[in-house]
C-alpha cells in the first residue's frame, strides 16, 4: 500500500510535469484563440477532444497550459519561502534573544490570520497579477519553515559535533552552514513538498475568487470561475480543470507523504 | 490558571494590534488612499475635499493614532459602500458564518473521528484501505471545486438542493459537506496515526490484559490518550474554517463574513475589511486559547503557566 501510494505520486507528478513541459507541443491548439463558430462545444468533438469553451477555445490546451502557470507558481512560491523561511529559521534558532523573539512573534501574528485570507488581501491591496500573486503566497507561506526550522535547529545546535566545531574555533556562520544546515535540510525537503500543493490549491482558489491570475491567461482557478456561469450547459468547463487540480495536488500530496516518511518520520505539518 | 488566561487574553489583544497595523500599513503605503476609495470617474476637487474630510492629508502617525482610537471603542468608520457602521456590517453577517462553520466542524468530528478510530483498529482491513483512499481523496480535492460538482450533480440535474442563498435547512446542506470534506480528511488521518501510536503502548496492554472489554479499552485508554493531537488539529482547523468559508460561502452565495470580506475587498470597502481582519484575528486567536485550555481538561499533566 506504502509503495503503492509513492508510486502513484511519483507517476501523477511525472505527468504534469510533461504536460506543463510539452504543453505547446501536446496542445493541439492556441489556448488564447477564440472561435466562435466551436463555441461550446462537447468533449469528444473531433479536433477538440475536452470540448470547447463560450469562445470557444479548446479546453484540452488551456487545461495543459494551465498546468504550466499551476507548476510555475508552485515551484517560485516554494523556493521563494524555502530560501526566504528557512533562513530566518536558522538564524533565529541560533541567534536565540531577540531576533528569535521576534520573529516568533511575528509568525504568531501571521498564524492568527487564515492563509488564504491573507494572501488574498494583499493581492487585494498590491494589485492583480502573476508576480503579485506569487509575492503574496510567499509572504503568507514563509512562516511553516521559519518555525519547523527553528526547531529543528534549537536541537541540532546542543548535538556533540556542532558544539565540538564550535570549539575548535570555527566561525558562527561556518557553524551554521557546514554543520547545522545539512542536518536540517531534511525537514526544509519534506515541508516543501507538503506545501506545493497547498500553494497550488491557493493559487487556485485566489484566482478563482477574481484576485488571482486574470483571464484570458489559462490559469485552471480563473476557468473554474468562469466555468460557472456555463454550468447548466457545458459540464466540462467545470470537470476537467478541476480534474487536472485534483490530480495534480494528490501526486504531489503523496509524493510528500512518502518523503516525510523516508526522511522525517517524526514531523507533523 | 487566572494569570495563564489574563497573560493569554494580553496576547491576544497585542496579536489583534499588530494584524491591524499590518493591514493598516498595506493600505496606507499601497498608494493615494483616496483614489483607492473613490470611484474611477471622480472630479480632482472631489478627491482633495473627500481627502480633506477623511483626514488623509494629516501625517501618517496622526492617521494611526485615530484608526486605533476608533478601534479599539469599536470604530472602523462608515462602509464606503454601504454608508453603515462597517463593524455593524461585519457583526450582522456573523452568525451565518458561526452557523454554517458550526455544522461543518460537527459533520467533521462525527464522520472523521469514528472513521480515524475504526481504520486503526482495523489495520490493513478492507474498511482501512477504503478509508485512506477516501481520505488521501478529500485531502486533494478543492473545497470550490467540489463545490461547482455538487452544485451540478443536485441542483442542475437531480434538482434536489438550492444552488445557494439561505433560509432552509436544504440551503446548509451543500455548503457545510463542502466546508466539512477537507477538514474531515484531514481529521481522520490525523485520528488514525494517533490511536495507532497510543495501541502500541503498555497500559493499554495492561488493559487488555486485565480482561476489560475491547470497547472500552478503546474509549477509555486509546482515545483519552489520543485525545491531544486531535483537538489540537481540530483547533488549528477551526480557525481555518474560517479561511475555507470565505470560497465556501462566495460559491453558494451565503450570506457570511466570508463572502462580505471577498465583496469588500473586490469593492475596495477599506473600513469593512478592517473591521472584518479585526473580528476574524479576535476570534481565531479565542478559539487557539480555548483549545489550550481544553488541554488542561483533558491532560492533567499539562500544567498552564503563565
Amino acid at each position: 500500500m506504502r509503495h503503492l501510494k509513492a508510486w502513484l505520486g511519483i507517476g501523477l507528478t511525472a505527468a504534469t510535469l510533461v504536460a506543463a513541459a510539452a504543453a505547446p507541443w501536446l496542445a493541439p491548439h492556441d489556448p488564447l484563440r477564440a472561435d466562435f463558430a466551436q463555441s461550446l462545444r462537447p468533449p469528444g468533438t473531433p479536433g477538440h477532444l475536452l470540448g470547447t469553451d463560450q469562445l470557444g477555445r479548446d479546453l484540452l490546451a488551456r487545461v495543459l497550459h494551465g498546468a504550466r502557470l499551476a507548476l510555475f507558481i508552485g515551484a517560485c512560491t516554494v523556493l521563494i519561502t524555502a530560501v526566504g523561511g528557512g533562513l530566518l529559521g536558522l538564524v533565529a534558532g541560533f541567534a536565540e534573544r531577540w531576533p528569535s523573539a521576534v520573529l516568533m512573534r511575528i509568525a504568531d501574528v501571521q498564524l492568527s490570520f487564515p492563509f488564504i485570507l491573507l494572501a488574498m488581501t494583499i493581492n487585494a491591496i498590491t494589485g492583480l497579477g502573476l508576480r503579485n500573486i506569487i509575492l503574496s503566497l510567499s509572504a503568507a507561506g514563509w512562516v511553516v519553515y521559519a518555525r519547523v526550522v527553528r526547531g529543528e535547529v534549537l536541537s541540532v545546535k546542543q548535538r556533540d559535533y556542532v558544539q565540538a566545531a564550535a570549539a575548535l574555533g570555527m566561525s558562527r556562520a561556518r557553524v551554521l552552514f557546514r554543520h547545522v544546515l545539512p542536518n536540517v535540510a531534511p525537514s526544509i525537503v519534506v515541508v516543501a513538498s507538503l506545501q506545493f500543493s497547498q500553494f497550488i490549491v491557493a493559487e487556485a482558489a485566489i484566482s478563482f475568487l477574481g484576485f488571482g491570475v486574470q483571464p484570458p491567461t489559462p490559469a485552471w482557478g480563473s476557468m473554474l470561475s468562469e466555468s460557472r456561469d456555463f454550468l447548466y450547459v457545458a459540464w466540462w468547463l467545470a470537470a476537467f480543470p478541476g480534474v487536472a487540480l485534483a490530480l495534480t495536488a494528490l501526486g504531489v500530496n503523496l509524493l510528500g507523504d512518502w518523503l516525510r516518511d523516508t526522511l522525517d518520520p517524526k514531523l507533523r505539518v | 490558571m487566572r494569570a495563564y488566561v489574563l497573560s493569554r487574553l494580553a496576547q491576544t489583544a497585542l496579536v489583534v494590534v499588530l494584524s491591524l497595523t499590518a493591514v493598516f500599513g498595506m493600505v496606507r503605503l499601497s498608494g493615494d488612499p483616496v483614489l483607492l476609495f473613490m470611484p474611477m470617474d471622480i472630479q480632482a476637487k472631489d478627491v482633495n475635499e473627500f481627502r480633506q474630510r477623511l483626514g488623509f492629508n494629516d501625517p501618517l502617525a496622526v492617521q494611526y493614532a485615530r484608526f486605533m482610537g476608533g478601534a479599539v471603542r469599536g470604530d472602523f468608520g462608515e462602509s464606503l459602500r454601504y454608508r453603515s457602521d462597517a463593524l455593524g456590517l461585519v457583526l450582522e453577517r456573523l452568525p451565518a458564518t458561526l452557523l454554517l462553520g458550526g455544522t461543518a466542524l460537527g459533520l467533521t468530528l462525527v464522520l472523521a473521528i469514528p472513521l480515524g478510530v475504526v481504520s486503526a483498529v482495523r489495520r490493513d482491513s478492507l474498511f482501512d484501505h477504503a478509508a485512506t483512499v477516501a481520505t488521501v481523496l478529500g485531502q486533494a480535492t478543492p473545497g470550490f471545486w467540489l463545490g461547482l460538482m455538487l452544485i451540478y450533480l443536485f441542483s442542475v440535474q437531480l434538482r434536489w438542493l438550492p444552488t445557494g442563498g439561505t433560509g432552509t435547512l436544504a440551503h446548509l446542506v451543500m455548503p457545510s459537506v463542502v466546508l466539512a470534506a477537507f477538514f474531515a480528511a484531514r481529521i481522520a488521518r490525523l485520528t488514525r496515526s494517533a490511536v495507532l501510536e497510543v495501541l502500541g503502548e503498555d497500559y493499554v496492554l495492561t488493559a487488555r490484559a486485565k480482561g476489560l472489554a475491547e470497547t472500552r479499552v478503546i474509549a477509555k485508554h486509546a482515545l483519552r490518550n489520543s485525545a491531544i493531537p486531535i483537538i489540537t488539529l481540530a483547533g488549528l482547523e477551526a480557525g481555518q474554517l474560517l479561511g475555507g468559508a470565505v470560497i465556501t460561502e462566495t460559491i453558494f452565495a451565503w450570506p457570511g463574513l466570508g463572502r462580505l470580506t471577498v465583496q469588500a475587498l473586490l469593492n475596495r470597502d477599506f473600513p469593512v475589511v478592517l473591521a472584518a481582519v479585526f473580528l476574524i484575528s479576535v476570534m481565531y486567536t479565542l478559539i487557539n486559547l480555548a483549545v489550550d485550555l481544553l488541554y488542561g481538561w483533558l491532560d492533567p499533566r499539562v500544567r498552564l503557566r503563565a
